[in-house]
């Protein structure tokens, strides 16, 4: 009798699919030397170290946030709950379950908003069911409690980094080149912030309660998945047809390049939001009137998401499709390609093997550095009502809901706080990272 | 030159022809004008009577391609593909959800929409060719590095958080302008002022740091030698030669987006609460009014193909070696 039931979502599937592709052609590009030569310039880059250090971390809470289960409901046999659950809410289990009525400012122990009370005279800010739950009345030794777990917390902080530190010293010797200080350095700002916010999150909601009296914290936490899914998966759906028109157009010539370049022209001339919007009504449509096909909220969420994801892909794949056509031209009367023509190599054989490789720096460029402008889209998408399920939590939704609390006084700022920088750290890094892995890659650029 | 630009057009046709058939497949094939009334009419307990009564009122209740019934060429007419997609060549766009005809409710908001893009557009040039400029002249120094620095945090910060932020410290905190409306004539100064302001910040850090590599690109080259030989000084140099030279990838770069200025800016008009096009977009939206979506889907379409056609004829005004034939 399992205590739970795996749930493999869609998504799930395909971010999965995605890490093993990329450890897959991280091991192919060592292999390959001109690739490789790349590849320790990236590594040998402070800011390329350090921000993978980060983004690994976005990616982490991303993949543990992508184990999605069903519990079984107490006292039955098999019967398994209706909401989906992942590795990460069972992980912050306390911070999904300590809800409180509606808004408490950071590290608050009352409410926002004032409430009568019965008996007690009139209007009163009530406290907080959790936060600071475990203080007396008076709230004596509030301060002394927040100092108290904030040491703590840098204490785990520093014992987790050291533990990392020396993990990594036999790989320090090894690969002596690669900018392990600048990696430690990102590693070491990540445990000092994690360590406090992780001990203080026990007693007190760290980043505030939103109206219906969500931890931010965890909100934020969990938007991370939803931001990495959207900037990954994009960019991974539409990569086999935008490599293939574009080879195919650059090499084959004639009609069929005429055939494709009418194709990505006239996708390209419809303004993005609008194919965005008309599309996602379009799905929106169908999942309603299609109400059977999904067993649970999850899941239909779940394929508004992928739907996004394609409709993102199929209005941004046609820069990638252009750039990659042209550089095949280029390829195409290079010695070496004719020299494959007049040995009579097949043209299929030649666009695998010759132009192909040639042209994978290009794809690894552009797919990291389409990644932060994705992310920022989604919130911006979400906010015009086209981007994910209003039910699904990502930095748009909660923007969304928390913009209008600006107007209230005083000012209810945290919500907002927190999902901006959230997703400004991940931006930056990734911005910096695609910088780094640009000019490394990139033959014209150095 | 006239010969082209007549070419240009004609090839333009396929492509409108493809947009207009892409957005058939997409409102009427993968939907049927049954779903649509479903969901406008509320997804439960819907009679048959009242969807037949909606598509009705609204010309959807014609055969897709073909009308067998009818007489004569109106067996190709009198059909949802000749009535709302054909007749959009001509600009004939039909009524929106709420009665209203399309095509005006498209001429009274493109003022607005204007009066916010078009300074966005010339203001945010200047600024971002300026900074650039700045960089350039300070090049493989410190202050270069932070600039470079500033443009990339810049550009990672989400475009709503300049909106968010701006709204609540110019006009909650410092009570300068209104938060949001719009007034007609000069009036419009003060609500315009803000989104402008907010646009241009938003977008200058990603076009600055391209404008810098196209003048460091353009520095390398022989003339600037040639010019810092004369003995010119580097700011004669920078402003005399360099930045004459670079306008020409800039603003050849910038020409496909000026039709679509017409269009106006979702976010921000929704936002500021100005009744542009991106407002009445957003409306439809929300409204689910397809009638409206594929409409703007058309015009935007169309711009943009103008912008492409303005594109090509700027390279010929501005680089003489560049024929059309």
């Amino acid at each position: 009798m399992m205590a739970a039931k795996f749930v493999l979502l869609g998504s799930d599937a395909l971010l999965f699919a995605l890490v093993v592709v990329a450890a897959a052609s991280l091991w192919w590009a060592s292999g390959q030397e001109h690739l490789r030569h790349a590849m320790r310039r990236v590594a040998a880059s402070r800011t390329g170290m350090a921000t993978a250090t980060l983004l690994a971390a976005f990616l982490a809470v991303a993949v543990l946030d992508s184990v999605h289960y069903r519990p079984r409901l107490e006292g039955t046999q098999d019967n398994y709950a209706v909401e989906v659950l992942s590795a990460l809410d069972a992980l912050l289990m306390p911070l999904k379950t300590h809800t409180e009525k509606t808004y408490s400012a950071p590290l608050a122990t009352h409410l926002f908003a004032r409430e009568i009370q019965e008996g007690e005279g009139g209007w009163i800010y009530p406290r907080l069911k959790y936060g600071g739950a475990h203080l007396k009345d008076d709230l004596a030794g509030y301060d002394g409690d927040i100092a108290h777990a904030v040491l703590r917390g840098v204490a785990l902080g520093l014992a987790v980094w050291g533990a990392a530190w020396f993990a990594a010293l036999p790989l320090r010797r090894r690969y002596r080149r690669v900018a392990w200080t600048a990696a430690l350095g990102a590693l070491l700002a990540v445990c000092l912030l994690a360590g406090p916010v992780a001990l203080l999150a026990q007693g007190y909601h760290v980043f505030g309660t939103d109206k219906v009296g969500q931890d931010v914290l965890y909100l934020a936490l969990k938007s991370i998945r939803t931001g990495v899914l959207i900037g990954t998966l994009t960019t991974l759906i539409m990569l086999p047809a935008a490599v293939l028109l574009g080879i195919v157009a650059g090499y084959v010539g004639g009609w069929v390049d005429d055939v494709i370049q009418y194709l990505y022209t006239t996708l390209n001339s419809i303004p993005g939001v609008l194919l965005i919007a008309a599309a996602v009504l379009m799905m929106q449509v169908i999942i309603d009137t299609h109400p059977d096909w999904f067993a649970t909220a999850a899941e239909r969420a779940d394929a508004r998401l992928l739907a996004l994801c394609a409709i993102l892909g199929v209005t941004s794949w046609t820069g990638l499709c252009r750039l990659l056509r042209g550089e095949t031209l280029k390829l195409r009367e290079m010695e070496y390609v004719q020299a494959a023509r007049a040995f009579g190599v097949s043209r299929l054989a030649i666009m695998l093997r010759h132009i192909l490789p040639n042209l994978m720096h290009i794809v690894l460029i552009s797919t990291v550095m389409d990644f932060s402008g994705l992310v920022l889209a989604e919130a911006v998408l979400s906010y015009v009502g086209i981007g994910v399920d209003p039910n699904t939590i990502s930095f748009g939704t909660m923007i969304n809901a928390a913009r209008l609390e600006l107007a209230r006084e005083p000012m209810v700022w945290w919500s907002l706080a927190a999902a901006f920088s959230f997703m400004f750290a991940l931006v930056l890094a990734a911005n910096l990272f695609a910088d780094v892995v640009r000019d490394a890659f990139d033959p014209r650029a150095s | 030159m006239f010969a082209y630009i007549v070419r240009r057009l004609l090839y333009a046709l396929p492509i409108l022809v493809g947009v207009n058939l892409i957005t058939f497949a997409l409102f009427f094939v993968v939907n049927t004008p049954d779903d649509m009334a479903r969901m406008q009419l509320g997804v439960k307990r819907v009679t048959p009577e009242a969807i037949e009564k909606w598509k009705a009122e609204r010309g959807y209740d014609r055969p897709l391609l073909w009308n067998a019934q009818a007489q004569g060429a109106a067996k190709a007419t009198q059909t949802i593909f000749f009535q709302k997609s054909v007749r959009m060549f001509a600009f004939d766009f039909g009524r929106a959800d709420d009665g209203r005809d399309i095509a005006r409710e498209i001429r009274l908001r493109m003022g607005p929409s204007l009066a916010v893009a078009l300074p966005v557009f010339v203001l945010g040039l200047f600024a971002a060719v300026w900074f650039a400029l700045l960089l350039v002249y300070f090049r493989a120094s410190y202050l270069d590095t932070v600039g470079v620095v500033l443009c990339v945090a810049m550009m990672s910060i989400s475009g709503l958080f300049y909106i968010i932020g701006g709204q609540w410290l110019v006009s909650k905190v410092w009570h300068l302008v209104p938060i949001s409306g719009y007034a007609a004539g000069l009036d419009a100064a003060k609500f315009v002022i803000l989104p402008v302001l907010v646009s241009i910040v938003g977008g200058i850090g990603s076009s600055a740091r391209w404008y810098r590599t196209i003048f460091l690109e353009e520095i390398g080259k022989d003339y600037v030698r040639t010019a810092r030989a004369k003995g010119l000084s580097e700011r004669a140099v920078l402003f005399g030669h360099v930045l004459k030279n670079a306008m020409i990838p800039i603003l050849t770069g910038v020409v496909v987006v000026i039709p679509t200025l017409f269009m106006g800016s979702l976010v921000i008009e929704s936002f500021f609460g100005i009744p542009g096009l991106g407002n009445y977009m957003i409306d439809a939206i929300n409204a689910q009014d397809f009638a409206v979506v594929r409409a703007m889907v058309f015009i935007g379409s169309f711009l943009y193909i103008v912008g492409l056609l303005l594109t090509d004829i700027s390279y010929t005004l501005v680089d003489p070696r560049v024929r059309l034939g």
